[in-house]
């Protein structure tokens, strides 16, 4: 054996990798547990309470979207709400069809997902600034045209016209695990994205693009992906919105709000860590819920703790829990064992400082 | 200033001082406990192969990168912590490596820009036009749309305009054909005679040689060789720039750094690249005191 | 031909476009700063000047003396503070920051001033009068002198960027701001002075577009952001007369659309920009290829 194969074989037998630490058994039981007690809530809590979560899973699943492009595809799109409008119609379109609301939510999040694709051969090409800008005005765009049309609510909107005849209590019911369910799914999805090789491409770009590239790897169609996934997902949301409001209108589902609030959420939670977007919006509905009756304060404050945050600690909150505990939730790297160091360290991965092929 | 403007340095005190400078990218370290002096007049040379930290010891004592570790002094005075505009205004002005000319700037006004917080002296623009004779009838003209060779002069004119003290070249040489060089090298004695110091890094060992009045040699960051040109060796400069222990280049029992067997070479190595003294700068120049 | 008329005034809004477009266009050639909250910076302008007027009771017109080096003064504090660090970590900061920074300057106004629409009156009855060129062409004297202004300040900004001294230090530092540093500027200072120029053009734009039409806290996303950006893009990146061809053609696609159909007036400009986006993303006047 020569010298350096021998050196390698020694130092293989001491180093172990592995995809997560031990932990993440607990995690997944975890997970579980929360999961089944929140779809039981119907049986424990009231409407009013429904209502305000069905609104934190939107905005989960907007921000778990957001983060996907922006965290880990290097795409800041200001014009998410495209898909959340076009998710929104899709809905109502379908239930003037006939169709009830509540299958026409996977239909209109499929549907977000192909329409994706003529804009992204649309904005694909161009860099940071430039492709925020054009995401913005393509949401836009796409708002005018859709008011051009009176028979599914022109400028001023609809009401889905063939509701189920439920109690309301029933529908919030429904309401509300279909929004669960949607949420799960997105996470889910977004983790086993990540988990697999698109993830480790996706990673590789975002520390340096052009050593990506020489090695093979498809950025391009991995960016493609990504937005497909991201505009299925933000097109979910916007059905869930459809359905838990039984109303669309032009304006309210096409609002940049949407953009401010997801974008806010991931900054201010961690931008480029999974379990960002989850504290995230737990932050942005505390705020909201307690500065309610102060109209744009919740906004306000939300704006400058996110820009505090994207300035000071670039990782988020949870990137700040993420230093000085080393949990990671979701085991999407790899930890590196060194036996020296008791396995109190995972080596892998660190993102760099400061860099970000933005 | 009041020594007259030569080639021998003459001054006991040295106008750049690098003490124990170490310098990290990231992880890495580039630059080892580097220590070098350079006294008034002199062009101090750095050899060395790529990546062996040359250009980011130039870059740090221009303030483009800040030190992990140790000191930078010019004029007595410590600018380790000091931002690198305010380095060029006292006079420490580096000619960048790969030119790094204002592209959409024309020539008159990159050397404008040099000129804007220029210290007091000789050089002004028109004696730049005097310098590079074909500079004045091209000044209108975009400094993207010039040769290599053009453009490192109007890079070098850019910092001679500010009149430094200490003038900084980083790999004056990369992507020039030699012939170019040459003349740019040739400009040197003109420059020298306005009382600058020049501390250049160079991967063109015999260019460095040639113009060298001392010698420094680095390898993977580390300082392994410095003396005068007339007193080094061909092989020694070949240990050094390349790492070779000192089993000599062609003789048996040669190693390589890391304690492989090489086999013997005939001749060749740097031996040839060692200018004959008649073109080298500072041959016979033996009057230096550089100091304790 | 009713046309001419809209091409007309299609044309002359295109300056006050341009003017919205110049600062923007700045920021980015200089420091890479793509500022989502441009616009809502020239509503500021506005709301100042209401204020300013309303406790001074000056002239209109005189405001444009208060607020512009008030805003220039405030581009530079901003620019040398929050933005500047923002630079340092990324461009994907900034992005972030000045997202921000909008919305919160938005949900400010509509916090401590209203949703309503706020407009700069302007009882100076020459300004507020027309004059007919035979009789299909009316042109509001308003519209033209705003026209006027917009190249005039544009003249001014190109003859200090390619004249003055400080002009070719900020035209340096935007083509290599470490070769900048070696010869002794202090590219942070000199961004600071682009910012400067940047907010006060746009202030005087949005006091402008007050006198002429009117605003509410959230026009300058709703409207002036896509505009200036648009006429940016369709203009050419790097050309200050770039970025008002960019705004004339911008505001000729609107009349026209306003021709087809009332409310297809802004969608004229926003699908003009989507073409040219995609077709020619260094714009119609290049000097850089940046997208």
């Amino acid at each position: 054996m020569t010298a350096v194969a021998e050196t390698t074989a020694r130092s293989a037998e001491k180093y172990r990798v592995t995809r997560s630490r031990r932990n993440v058994a607990w995690t997944g039981l975890g997970a579980l547990v929360v999961v089944a007690v929140l779809a039981l809530f119907p049986y424990i809590v009231g409407a009013g309470t429904e209502t305000i979560l069905v609104q934190a899973f939107i905005i989960l699943t907007l921000a778990s979207m957001w983060n996907l492009l922006a965290g880990y595809a290097g795409l800041v799109s200001v014009g998410q709400q495209a898909f959340v409008g076009l998710g929104a119609y899709f809905v109502l379109i379908l239930n003037i069809h006939n169709l009830s609301m509540f299958t026409a939510l996977p239909v209109a999040a499929i549907g977000c997902g192909v329409a994706a694709l003529p804009m992204w051969w649309l904005v694909s090409r161009l860099r940071s600034g430039y492709f925020a800008i054009a995401t913005w005005v393509l949401a836009t765009t796409i708002l005018l045209i859709i008011e051009k049309f009176p028979s599914i609510g022109g400028g001023t909107g609809m009401s889905l016209p063939h509701t189920p005849s439920l109690g309301s209590a029933v529908l919030e019911a429904y309401t509300y695990w279909i929004g669960l369910a949607v949420t799960v799914l997105a996470l889910l999805t977004v983790y086993l994205l990540l988990r697999s090789r698109l993830g480790l491409v996706l990673t590789a770009v975002r520390d340096d693009e052009v050593a990506a590239r020489s090695s093979g790897a498809r950025v391009g169609l991995a960016r493609m992906l990504v937005f497909v996934v991201a505009g299925a997902g933000c097109g979910a949301a916007g059905a869930l919105l459809a359905v838990s409001q039984l109303i669309v209108q032009p304006s309210a589902v096409f609002s940049v709000q949407f953009t401010a609030e997801m974008a806010f959420a991931v900054i201010i939670g961690g931008l480029g860590t999974i379990e960002g977007p989850i504290l995230g919006t737990i932050v942005y509905m505390i705020l909201q819920q307690t500065l309610q009756s102060y109209n744009a304060w919740y906004l306000i404050i939300l704006g400058l703790i996110a820009m505090v945050i994207a300035i000071f600690a670039r990782r988020g909150l949870w990137g700040l829990i993420d230093e000085h505990l080393h949990v990671r939730l979701f085991p999407v790297g790899y930890w590196l064992w060194d036996p020296a160091s008791n396995g109190r360290r995972g080596l892998l991965p660190r993102r760099r400082r400061g860099s970000h092929a933005g | 200033m009041s020594e007259p403007a030569g080639r021998a340095p003459e001054a006991s005190e040295p106008i750049l001082e690098v003490r124990e400078l170490t310098v990290h990218h990231g992880q890495l370290r580039a630059l080892d406990h580097i220590s070098l002096r350079v006294f008034p007049g002199e062009v101090y040379a750095i050899i060395g192969a790529n990546g062996a930290g040359k250009s980011t010891l130039l870059r740090t004592i221009a303030g483009l990168h800040q030190p992990t570790e140790g000191s930078i002094r010019y004029d007595g005075q410590d600018v380790t912590r000091i931002r690198p505009e305010r380095r060029a205004i006292s006079g420490i002005v580096m000619v960048p490596e790969g030119r790094r000319l204002f592209g959409s700037l024309t020539v008159e006004e990159n050397l404008q820009v040099g000129a804007t917080y220029a210290r007091k002296g000789p050089w002004t623009i028109e004696r730049v036009y005097e310098l590079f004779s074909w500079m004045r009838d091209r000044r209108a003209q975009r400094t993207e749309q010039l040769s290599g060779g053009e453009q490192q002069s109007v890079a070098i004119g850019r910092a001679l305009v500010a009149n430094p003290r200490v003038l900084l070249l980083d790999e004056l040489s990369l992507g020039l054909a030699p012939v170019v060089v040459q003349r740019i090298y040739g400009m040197l004695p003109e420059i020298l005679a306005t009382g600058l110091t020049v501390l250049l890094v160079e991967q063109d060992v015999s260019q460095a040689l040639r113009v060298a009045s001392h010698l420094q040699c680095l390898l993977e960051g580390r300082t392994t060789l410095e003396g005068k040109p007339s007193e080094v060796t061909p092989e020694q400069v070949e240990v050094a720039y390349f790492g070779l222990r000192q089993g000599g280049s062609g003789g048996p029992g040669a190693e390589g750094v890391w304690g492989e067997r090489l086999p013997p070479r005939s001749g060749g190595g740097l031996g040839g690249v060692v200018p004959p003294e008649e073109e080298q700068l500072w041959s016979g120049s033996t009057t230096s005191s550089r100091g304790s | 031909m009713v046309w001419v008329n809209d091409i007309i005034q299609g044309i002359l809004i295109g300056g006050l476009y341009a003017l919205f477009a110049c600062g923007l266009s700045l920021m980015f050639g200089v420091m890479k700063v793509i500022n989502l909250a441009h616009g809502d910076l020239a509503i500021i302008g506005g709301y100042i000047a209401v204020g300013v007027i309303a406790v001074t009771h000056i002239p209109v017109l005189w405001s444009f003396v208060i607020v512009v080096p008030l805003m220039a003064v405030l581009g530079y504090v901003l620019q040398r503070t929050v933005i500047q660090a923002a630079l340092d970590r990324s461009i994907l900061t900034t992005l972030l920051v000045t997202f921000g920074l909008s919305v919160v300057i938005e949900n400010a106004l509509l916090e401590f001033v209203n949703a309503n629409s706020h407009s700069l009156g302007v009882n100076d009855a020459i300004i507020t009068s027309s004059f007919s060129i035979g009789s299909q062409i009316t042109i509001a004297y308003l519209l033209l002198l705003i026209f006027v202004v917009a190249v005039v300040v544009l003249t001014g900004l190109q003859y200090f960027l390619s004249r003055s001294s400080y002009g070719r230090m900020i035209r340096a530092v935007a083509d290599d701001r470490e070769a900048a540093q070696l010869s002794g500027i202090d590219y942070r200072h000199v961004f600071g002075i682009a910012a400067a120029i940047a907010f006060a053009t746009v202030a005087l734009a949005g006091i402008a577009y007050g006198m002429y039409s009117q605003f509410s806290p959230t026009t300058g996303t709703d409207t002036i952001l896509l505009f200036a950006f648009a006429a940016v893009v369709i203009g050419g990146l790097g050309s200050l007369w770039g970025t008002l061809l960019g705004g004339v053609v911008l505001g000729v696609a609107q009349a026209i659309g306003a021709q087809i159909s009332g409310s297809d007036e802004f969608l004229a400009g926003y699908i003009v920009f989507l073409a040219v986006l995609v077709l020619r993303p260094q714009g119609l006047i290049a000097r850089r290829a940046q997208a």
